[in-house]
């Protein structure tokens, strides 16, 4: 008997939870926007469906939660203001598990849900797994943050971010000619596809420029919770500059130890290290003096744009300060803005290869003024020719290098 | 004391072919002739790799009764070997109808290598001993594979594990193809998986594991099983009882993650986590962890539902009800209530028993 009750107590909860879910659409997590609202008033001609996919569960879930939220403030943005030549934006969200298989399901609901543009994938290894399914529907595929090569090996799949290498060979090459560093050590995330990528090229280039890596330490996925060896082993190396090609978590953890352990050296990562004052959190003077080359820094903005992107996403999302990939989300929505007005594509049922065309036609030429800098795209490889600046943590904010 | 009959099982076995048969058939006209969403249709074969994955535990954890945590390692090997093979010979052998069971043969076949290695020593001891071990094997081929590089370029292979010697190495950049990228994986395997390919492989593998069920060397593995004193007083071998169960599930395990392969552009090692192990176990424990049919069902249910959830406006709450689901199941699966209604069905319909073809 008891055990009936309690499933009958599983089957109510069940119930009031879904019951939750239809009510509870403005909780800010909500997977659907435009579609709900814009509908009645008979403002837009139609809705161009924009899809997401990314992690929204499971550990890097925090990387697609700021993708999802980002592309929905600037969807809601966009509509607010206007829309797109007559027509608005509707945006549906599926989530990954930062997972290949699961991020071919997602797309291919979003897909049965006559998605017209793609933004993601979030993560860089989903994202090889939806580009060759891409490929054969000529969807336009935009990914905010999928950083290796092969995430955009389709003619139709373009990105914000800077490629892997690209970000590799651009850090050693920073430090040679500004001089930074000469003895240098790395510790990077061996699991970790992102950081991998880029100490293989950090480590190529900087054999070809004369830079020497005097210890090269790794840790994974698993064990990213003590560094202490590592940081032992950086100190006893004598590095002069301490090269973090990883993300700001991580991170967070290696300069709150290397403080305990006394380590006094230079750091330099790339753009993964944007969040690192966030994530110490009143910890945040360990940051300080530590260089990235990233093209966005939402804390000590100058740039009028990335000012009001940093103060709309935190009156939006509870005062969370957006990070990179935020930021290159933000910017992909107003990247397929800026190409369908250019395009001049003003019906909204077009089907999403005729658009893929249109919009590639468009993106060739244009040139884009974003929150992640002012940018261009090489039409064949589908990568975005933009600069990273250096930045150093000074007093809590970023503040561009004096070269 | 439990009592094995023989006409039943062999009536069994039929039924569970026919529901295979229909299953393949219902599906595969459906796919050509219906309108099947895109979704449905992508999830069609990982629910058959699963269902593969699951039966073939199924034999060590229901019929052997041994627990073993390291059926993604499995999975893992055989994705790896037969995604690197496919990947190296896609020019080489341009059919894919000769290259693709060549590869499910040689991912299945190196997954039951290590599995027999494994075996050598863990099935010899009583106890938990397989599963502290397969978790820890599990562990140690996810972390290997992902630290794998092979290239080639005009001076032949490259092979190396960990990204420093592969950083020091000087390739001849016009020649040099990448196939396993470290933490990066293998992308551009040839995706030769298809729906009626699963299901043969299924067919197959249920034959043959299925037929050892109830041969001698299968009775003999329950037997150790019940007791296993008394089947050692009995002169059966248990150590090559248990082994052969166990290497056969290495085996299958292994083709399963050469169908996976198979089914995406990409692959990585940190897929074949201890979680992905852990969800096969859950799929054959809520199968009830006797019969290949009921776990199959049960895998169809629990693989397809939180994926089937994304349709509806739901999506934020998939996880949560997917995990009401597997507290129910479990409910459902040993409440002494349920099962007096079970039986009062079954005792109505004895003679109607369908064939389900549910997907």
């Amino acid at each position: 008997m008891k055990k009936i009750l309690a499933l009958v107590l599983a089957c109510v909860l069940a119930l009031s939870m879904v019951a939750c879910a239809d009510t509870s659409n403005n909780g800010g997590n909500a997977a659907q926007t435009g579609d709900a609202q814009g509908n009645n008033d008979g403002a837009f001609t139609g809705y161009i469906k924009i899809g997401g996919i990314g992690p929204t569960t499971g550990g890097a879930a925090s990387y697609g939660t700021a993708v999802m939220n980002a592309i929905k403030l600037a969807v809601d943005e966009i509509n607010a203001a206007g829309g797109v030549n007559g027509m608005g934006f509707a945006f549906e969200w599926q989530d990954d598990e930062h997972n290949a298989e699961k991020a071919v399901n997602a797309y291919n609901t979003l897909m049965d849900n006559d998605m017209q543009v793609l933004i993601g994938t979030v993560t860089s290894a989903p994202c090889i797994a939806v580009v060759a399914e891409a490929k054969e529907d000529n969807i336009f595929m935009l990914t905010p943050s999928g950083s290796a090569v092969d995430s955009i090996a389709a003619p139709n799949a373009f990105r914000v971010c800077f490629s892997d290498p690209n970000q590799g060979v651009g850090a050693a090459n920073y430090i040679k000619e500004n001089n930074i560093g000469t003895k240098i050590a790395v510790i990077y995330n061996v699991s970790d596809p992102y950081s991998n990528g880029i100490y293989e090229k950090f480590k190529a280039q900087a054999a070809t420029i004369g830079l020497e890596i005097v210890a090269a330490e790794a840790f994974t996925n698993d064990s990213a919770t003590d560094f202490s060896v590592q940081i032992q082993k950086v100190k006893d190396s004598g590095a002069d500059l301490l090269f973090l090609p990883i993300y700001y978590e991580a991170a967070a953890l290696i300069l709150t130890q290397a403080d305990q352990a006394n380590l006094d050296v230079a750091m330099f990562g790339c753009d993964g290290l944007d969040g690192v004052i966030g994530q110490l959190g009143d910890k945040a003077a360990l940051a300080e003096g530590v260089m990235l080359l990233t093209p966005f820094a939402a804390i000590g903005a100058t740039d009028e744009k990335d000012i009001a992107f940093t103060n709309a996403y935190k009156a939006a999302y509870k005062d969370e300060i957006p990070n990179q990939f935020a930021a290159d989300a933000y910017d992909a929505v107003y990247i397929v803005k800026a190409a369908i007005e250019k395009a001049g594509v003003t019906d909204a049922s077009i089907s999403c290869s005729d658009l893929c065309d249109k919009i590639i036609e468009a993106l060739d030429g244009l040139t884009f003024e974003g929150v992640t800098g002012t940018m261009t795209w090489d039409i064949e490889t589908g990568e975005p020719n933009k600069t990273a600046d250096a930045m150093v943590i000074k007093d809590g904010a970023y503040v561009a290098m004096s070269k | 004391m439990k009592k094995f009959t023989l006409s039943k099982p062999a009536k069994d076995r039929y039924i569970t072919y026919g529901m295979l048969a229909v299953i393949a058939l219902v599906v595969q006209l459906y796919i050509t002739y219906g309108d099947a969403s895109r979704s449905f249709k992508g999830l069609l074969v990982p629910t058959c790799v699963y269902i593969l994955a699951a039966i073939a535990l199924n034999l060590v954890v229901g019929i052997s009764g041994e627990l073993s945590l390291g059926q993604a390692g499995f999975m893992c090997i055989g994705a790896y070997v037969g995604s690197t093979f496919s990947v190296m010979t896609e020019e080489l052998i341009a059919s894919s109808a000769l290259r693709f069971p060549l590869a499910l043969l040689l991912g299945g076949m190196v997954a039951a290598v290590f599995g027999f290695l494994i075996g050598i020593p863990v099935l010899r001891l009583r106890g938990d001993y397989l599963a502290i071990v397969t978790l820890a094997f599990g562990e140690i081929i996810k972390s290997v594979f992902n630290n794998i590089y092979l290239s080639t370029d005009k001076n032949g292979l490259f092979f190396s594990i960990g990204v420093e010697s592969k950083a020091n190495h000087e390739f001849d950049a016009a020649t040099q193809v990448d196939y396993i990228k470290g933490a990066m994986g293998i992308s551009g395997t040839p995706r030769d998986s298809t729906f009626l390919i699963c299901m043969v492989v299924i067919f197959i593998a249920m034959f043959v594991m299925l037929n050892f069920i109830d041969s001698k060397q299968g009775r003999a593995v329950m037997a150790s099983r019940d007791n296993r004193i008394a089947a050692e007083a009995m002169g059966v071998n248990v150590t090559r009882a248990k082994m052969t169960a166990f290497v056969m599930s290495a085996f299958f395990a292994g083709v399963a993650g050469v169908l996976y392969s198979h089914n995406l552009n990409t692959l990585q090692a940190s897929t074949f986590n201890y979680n992905l192990s852990i969800q096969i176990l859950v799929f054959v424990v809520l199968g009830g962890m006797t019969k290949m049919r009921s776990v199959m069902i049960a895998t169809i249910i629990l693989y397809v539902l939180p994926e089937a959830l994304r349709g509806f406006n739901l999506s934020n709450y998939r996880m949560l009800i997917y995990a009401i689901a597997l507290i129910a199941m479990m409910l459902i699966n040993n409440s002494a209530a349920i099962k007096r209604v079970r039986e009062f069905l079954r005792a109505k319909f004895a003679r109607n028993k369908n064939v389900g073809g549910e997907v």
